[in-house]
């Protein structure tokens, strides 16, 4: 099994490469949002040292959502024409179930927040069972924070925070988490390809796949356009 | 990059794939000039009902389309990826998130199929959709550029070389004919519309200003007529007098043809072009057509336009203009970029 992974949800564009149970390349960087010119000669860099055939790839796993607009498109489509020109399927992994996948086998509750702007945060809440499978507890939405750590007080149980909404609400989950809370170190707290592709190979075995045609991102979020035209709409009911 | 340029090859094939705005398209041209595929996905319905192209909702249409549209044109073709010489992919002027869909799959097909990749400016290919059904046009030749984001007149000196020696200054000659539209209630897309209305009605009912901008003989200016259409409007109303929706469609369009007519006559003249030729979108409006055709006439030049379905976005021009390109040597890399800016003349 040969896995190619692709994220760029958010500022970080990370790809990696993954061969049966070996995660022979990673590559992360968190600097600039400039995707469109980073992540395919990342991919190609990696190819290239672990001296792999792309027409050996069985899949490619990418992040699907929610995410920046933009950025989830570019991995998307990079994605697509990686599936269109190799004849591969892909496979969709949810950002944040990839990003709560880095805390594998956690006995806490597992809260990935992403900044969202306009006060909200795309999250959801994740645990994992004893047999090591990733089983979510509130569905990924886009809401306000307080909104999630109301939820985790409700449940009463200790809770690890990651990801780029943490940077943002910081201080808020200081003054509101009413339970014992972590918050995630450098290297576990953004989104990475390795942790993509690592469930991407779990939902590979149980044959989730789609075809490179029919894969879109999910953005949890319509239009401004689309929300302004519905919200005129009801006002006409 | 592993470059496999298959000179051995006779023919040339290009993929061509363009998204800078509404419309999702890919094609293959021969050589330059022969379309073996024409595919366009357009999103016109669903911007309607917004009054106008929204930038994120053609991006995530684009994204459900690419795929598809991608494989219509191979398999309309009769070929497969292996078979293809290069990639060719609009990568500005346009929607950044729109171009950034286009860009980002061409990138990852040239790359995963090994072939070369060509990055093509989209005014580029609307003047190069002239090479697809005029067999004999070569630069050099004179041509007039008018979309609704673009209105240039230019010199065409070579495949892949032009000088611009006019363009807007502010609203682009397809963006003031949406604006009117809108304005006397014929909706979106203004251009069709507009047209059709004008051949009812009477183009010298009302006289519109023909705007020169001061020190650029050849630069246009669209938004001084854009306000004397609702200027005159406003007035009807104050008045309470009704209006001839054809009689201002008319009038209105006679105004932006003259302006381009002129600009286009004085450029012949200056630069003693022994051919002219329109494209872009705009270049399917009737008058236009007529109005430049007899303008040639007069000057004794031919006079070249691209069928409609070659005017409007499409990657059958996007590969002519890529052909052109990649055999002037021209590649890109897997970090090309959308560049929503781009001018003609930068590579």
């Amino acid at each position: 099994m040969l896995l190619a992974a692709i994220e760029s949800s958010g500022q970080v564009a990370s790809v990696a490469i993954l061969r049966d149970e070996t995660l022979v390349a990673e590559y992360s960087i968190d600097y600039k949002k400039t995707h469109s010119t980073t992540l395919l000669p990342m991919l190609e860099e990696i190819v290239e040292r672990t001296e792999i055939q792309l027409s050996d790839l069985d899949a490619i796993a990418v992040s699907s959502g929610p995410g920046s607009f933009t950025g989830l498109r570019i991995g998307s489509a990079t994605a697509k024409g990686l599936g269109l020109a190799l004849d591969i399927p892909l496979v969709e992994v949810p950002t944040l179930e990839a990003l709560a996948y880095q805390f594998f086998g956690s006995p806490q509750l597992i809260c990935p927040m992403m900044d969202a702007r306009r006060g909200q945060v795309y999250t959801g809440l994740y645990r994992f069972s004893e047999k090591g499978e990733l089983t979510t507890i509130f569905p990924q939405a886009a809401i306000q924070a307080e909104q999630i750590i109301e939820k985790i007080n409700e449940m009463g149980e200790s809770v690890v925070f990651l990801g780029d909404g943490v940077g943002v609400y910081r201080q808020l989950i200081e003054e509101k988490c009413k339970v014992s809370y972590l918050f995630a170190p450098p290297h576990m707290i953004k989104q990475r390809a390795g942790a993509l592709a690592a469930l991407a190979a779990v939902y590979l075995k149980e044959g989730k796949t789609i075809s490179a045609d029919l894969h879109k991102p999910e953005y949890l979020r319509l239009s401004q356009a689309e929300r302004e035209r519905m919200e005129r709409e009801k006002g006409h009911d | 990059m592993k470059d496999r340029d298959k000179q051995t090859k006779k023919d040339v094939l290009i993929l061509g794939i363009e998204s800078s705005c509404d419309e999702t398209a890919a094609s293959v041209v021969k050589n330059g000039r022969e379309v073996l595929s024409n595919v366009i996905s357009s999103q016109i319905d669903i911007h309607t009902l917004y009054g106008g192209v929204v930038p994120e909702i053609a991006s995530r249409k684009h994204m459900e389309r690419i795929n598809q549209v991608i494989r219509q044109a191979l398999s309309e073709a009769g070929i497969t990826l292996s078979d293809l010489t290069a990639v060719a992919v609009t990568y500005g002027p346009g929607l950044v998130g729109a171009l950034l869909v286009g860009v980002s799959a061409a990138k990852a097909i040239a790359y995963a199929a090994g072939l070369p990749l060509v990055g093509v400016h989209h005014i580029e290919g609307h003047i190069c959709a002239n090479y697809i059904e005029n067999k004999d046009l070569e630069p050099p030749f004179g041509c007039l550029v008018v979309s609704g984001g673009h209105t240039h007149l230019l010199r065409v000196a070579d495949y892949g070389k032009y000088e611009i020696l006019g363009k807007t200054r502010d609203d682009a000659a397809g963006e003031a004919f949406d604006k009117v539209a809108r304005a006397i209630g014929l909706g979106y897309p203004g251009g069709p519309k507009i047209d059709k209305a004008a051949k009812e009605g009477n183009p010298e009912a009302i006289v519109f200003p023909r705007a020169k901008v001061d020190g650029s003989e050849y630069d246009f200016s669209f938004s001084g007529l854009k306000s004397a259409v609702l200027n005159y409007l406003n007035g009807a109303a104050m008045k309470g007098e009704s209006i001839v929706t054809e009689d201002v469609a008319a009038s209105f369009q006679k105004a932006v043809v003259d302006v381009l007519t002129d600009h286009s006559a004085a450029a012949v003249d200056e630069y003693g072009f022994k051919a002219f030729a329109i494209a872009g979108g705009v270049a399917s409006n009737s008058a236009l057509r007529g109005s430049i055709q007899n303008m040639c006439d007069k000057k004794g030049i031919p006079f070249y336009m691209p069928s409609p379905v070659f005017c409007t976005d499409n990657a059958a021009m996007i590969a002519v203009a890529g052909y052109y390109d990649y055999m002037a040597g021209k590649r890109s890399g897997t970090d090309l970029n959308a560049c929503p800016a781009l001018r003609l003349g930068e590579h």
